[in-house]
């Protein structure tokens, strides 16, 4: 069984269509990467399946470890093992890093019928994946990212992957605003957490993220549609070339479509 | 008749059947009622009662509190006093070098020297009703040079019964030059948690302050009437030169609750009012503050805090005065408010009024909804919906409480503030 299936899903937010038929099949063990322009719909794809309700979902399906995923909250999404992190993550002034990091964990704990852990037990948990992520003790102290750098942002992210290790991480646009040595701490800490057990969808619009996380699969992502996909060489073609010569109709699926009308 | 006579006029028979008082006080006394009974009870054309429409106490005939009562339940501090239904009933047993806690009758002298100096019963309907009703309140003393660490308590305890009361707490606390304390001030009734009550009461308190050159002092007060309860307070507090006078007020019960908190700065002094209200249902609750600037150098701060539910109706009113001679004033004002269904109104309004030239001050006011970018980001981690609301909501709430430095009472309001969030849920 797939990790995670999408069947042709469209998408809206407001009266705008902004997903026109996706297709995705992630297994455990493999890291699909999702190029494209801008406004092309990849953050939207990953806010759907997040479950952000400004997004209406208008068709298709998600099958996720064989359970229809649309149809949980956000928060079951999350405690099943999805984990989304933000290209824009939030601040939270007035709410601890580690109340939050702890409550967050402890939900997924308990369900999963797992005892919740104490102060003490999260803190030895913690404490090492701060340093995979070579994170300053002082900001579990700190309001959610409330003050942080943009690259403290991005490592809280990655930081919050690794204590609550989830099944299937959706990374989006994860390099964003980080400078190279923060991309390849970000990097790092995504490297680590690369597992037979676990799928990963990086989301991006530059190449050099996947220079550091190679994925195993490269999908083109333009109008709302996937409209190549390849190896990880794809997005070195796509580095040279920009998305500009792709061939935005040749898309199998639709001719796949139109061939079993007949 | 007038309208003014009709709804004051049912006062002035408790007003002349109370005990006899001291010649001072006595004369006190009549020449407050009588300013109370030329101004009546305030409407909505005053304006500084606009959005607050005292007409349900105006036409409830109450009774005087009643002695008698109860063992008063609280968790013990040091230094305590409780008045129930307006009657001194628990006094501290022993007190610390340099503090006096007790009764008016405990020292005529200061009293009759600064009672009614500071609250002024000529512009307030309700500061003159409570001083024609004065018989007896709490007295504070503490001495110049003087450090209290221990946190001194006033509890007013209201129980209701088959009818109406009302009760006119009043608080005369003197803090000599150099000294330091923290005032508690608690209003409270018997069924704050069931939130059914038998009949309304009204509690129309007034507080005077007086802190002395350099000295410190932490004020705070909670209110947690009961929700059936009219409470209507004016705290006057007088800072003197290079002095620290730091205030915060919670509103959590009432049906309607007007507070005043009024601070007069001296040069060179440091003034804080801050509050945070929290209503629901039908609720409504009134701020009104003033910061009078009336000498140079002296810096002021005001953070308050809403968060409104149900058909709830807040109101702030922050007035900043800064005279002609306070140079060099340096005054921040904000009013924050998280508004948490549709049919909850907030009527927010800073007023400055600035005659030096050389001052800085900054106000703010927001009236706002839950951030739905924070509620998604908290849920996408695996936290409830509902979970992730209380989180946002406590966590607007936190620097207010936050700012209080008596942690038990940081604590117990933590308690207070999740069982009431919890109720919300439910």
């Amino acid at each position: 069984m797939a990790l995670l299936e999408i069947k042709d899903l469209h998408a809206k937010v407001g009266d705008r269509e902004i997903l026109k038929g996706i297709n995705l099949t992630v297994n455990a063990g493999e890291v699909h990467a999702i190029m494209g322009p801008n406004g092309s719909g990849k953050s939207t794809l990953a806010q759907v399946l997040a479950g952000r309700d400004m997004y209406v979902v208008t068709g298709g399906a998600v099958t996720y470890e064989g359970k229809d995923l649309l149809e949980l909250s956000p928060e079951d999404r999350a405690r099943e093992g999805i984990f989304l992190a933000f290209q824009y993550p939030v601040e939270i002034p007035g709410v601890s890093n580690m109340y939050f990091l702890k409550a967050a964990l402890n939900a997924s704990r308990k369900h999963r019928g797992m005892e919740e852990l104490d102060a003490m037990d999260f803190l030895n948990v913690v404490r090492e994946k701060m340093q995979i992520m070579k994170m300053d003790q002082a900001l579990l102290n700190r309001p959610v990212n409330t003050g942080f750098s943009g690259g403290e942002k991005k490592r809280n992210e990655i930081f919050q992957m690794a204590v609550l290790e989830p099944k299937l991480a959706i990374l989006d646009e994860t390099d964003s605003g980080l400078d190279i040595d923060a991309l390849r701490t970000v990097a790092g800490g995504v490297n680590a957490m690369r597992s037979p057990e676990r799928g990963m969808i990086v989301v991006t619009h530059y190449q050099r993220l996947l220079s550091e996380i190679v994925p195993d699969f490269v999908h083109v992502l333009a109008e709302g549609r996937i409209v190549k996909s390849g190896g990880k060489e794809l997005a070195l073609e796509l580095e040279a070339e920009g998305y500009e010569g792709l061939e935005l109709h040749d898309e199998p699926e639709a001719v796949g479509k139109l061939a079993g009308r007949i | 008749m007038t309208a003014v006579s009709e709804t004051t006029g049912a006062w002035l028979e408790q007003f002349t059947n109370q005990l006899p008082a001291p010649v001072w006080l006595q004369s006190l006394r009549e020449a407050a009622f009588q300013r109370f009974a030329e101004l009546g009870f305030p409407n909505t054309h005053n304006e500084e009662w606009r959005f607050t429409n005292v007409a349900p106490i105006a036409r409830t005939k109450f009774a005087p509190g009643r002695k008698g009562i109860v063992q008063a339940k609280f968790a013990k501090g040091p230094i305590q006093l409780v008045f129930a239904n307006g009657h001194l009933v628990t006094r501290p047993e022993s007190l610390p070098k340099g503090l006096e806690v007790g009764g008016f009758a405990d020292d005529p002298a200061a009293i009759a020297q600064h009672l009614g100096k500071y609250a002024s019963f000529q512009a307030d309907a309700f500061v003159a009703l409570n001083t024609a009703m004065t018989q007896d309140g709490a007295l504070i003393r503490v001495a110049r040079g003087a450090v209290i660490a221990d946190p001194i308590e006033i509890f007013y305890l209201t129980t209701t019964g088959k009818e109406a009361i009302a009760t006119h707490p009043r608080a005369l606390i003197l803090v000599g030059a150099n000294a330091q304390c923290t005032i508690v001030e608690r209003y409270t009734g018997v069924d704050r948690y069931t939130g059914v009550s038998e009949c309304a009461y009204f509690t129309n308190a007034v507080t005077e302050i007086v802190v002395g050159e350099a000295a410190v002092v932490d004020h705070y007060k909670i209110q947690q009437e009961a929700i059936s309860a009219y409470h209507v307070a004016t705290l006057q507090a007088a800072v003197g030169r290079s002095a620290a006078f730091f205030s915060t007020s919670i509103s959590l019960g009432g049906a309607l609750v007007r507070n005043d908190a009024n601070a007069v700065l001296s040069k060179g002094s440091d003034g804080t009012l801050n509050g945070l209200y929290i209503a629901n249902g039908t609720q409504h609750v009134d701020n009104h503050t003033i910061i009078d600037h009336t000498e140079p150098n002296a810096t002021s701060h005001e953070v308050y805090k809403g968060i409104l539910d149900g058909k709830s109706h807040a109101v702030f009113n922050g007035k900043i005065f800064v005279r002609k001679d306070a140079q060099k004033t340096d005054s921040k004002q904000t009013n924050k408010n998280l508004v948490l269904s549709d049919d909850a109104v907030v009527d927010t309004k800073p007023e400055l009024q600035i005659l030096a030239d050389d001052v800085r001050c900054t106000h703010g006011a927001t009236i706002g909804q839950l951030d739905a970018e924070s509620l998604f980001y908290l849920q996408s981690r695996g936290i409830g919906k509902q979970d992730a609301k209380n989180l946002l909501i406590f966590a607007f709430a936190q620097d207010v409480v936050d700012r209080i430095k008596v942690q038990s009472l940081r604590d117990s309001l933590e308690k207070v503030l999740f069982e009431k969030f919890h109720e919300h849920a439910q």
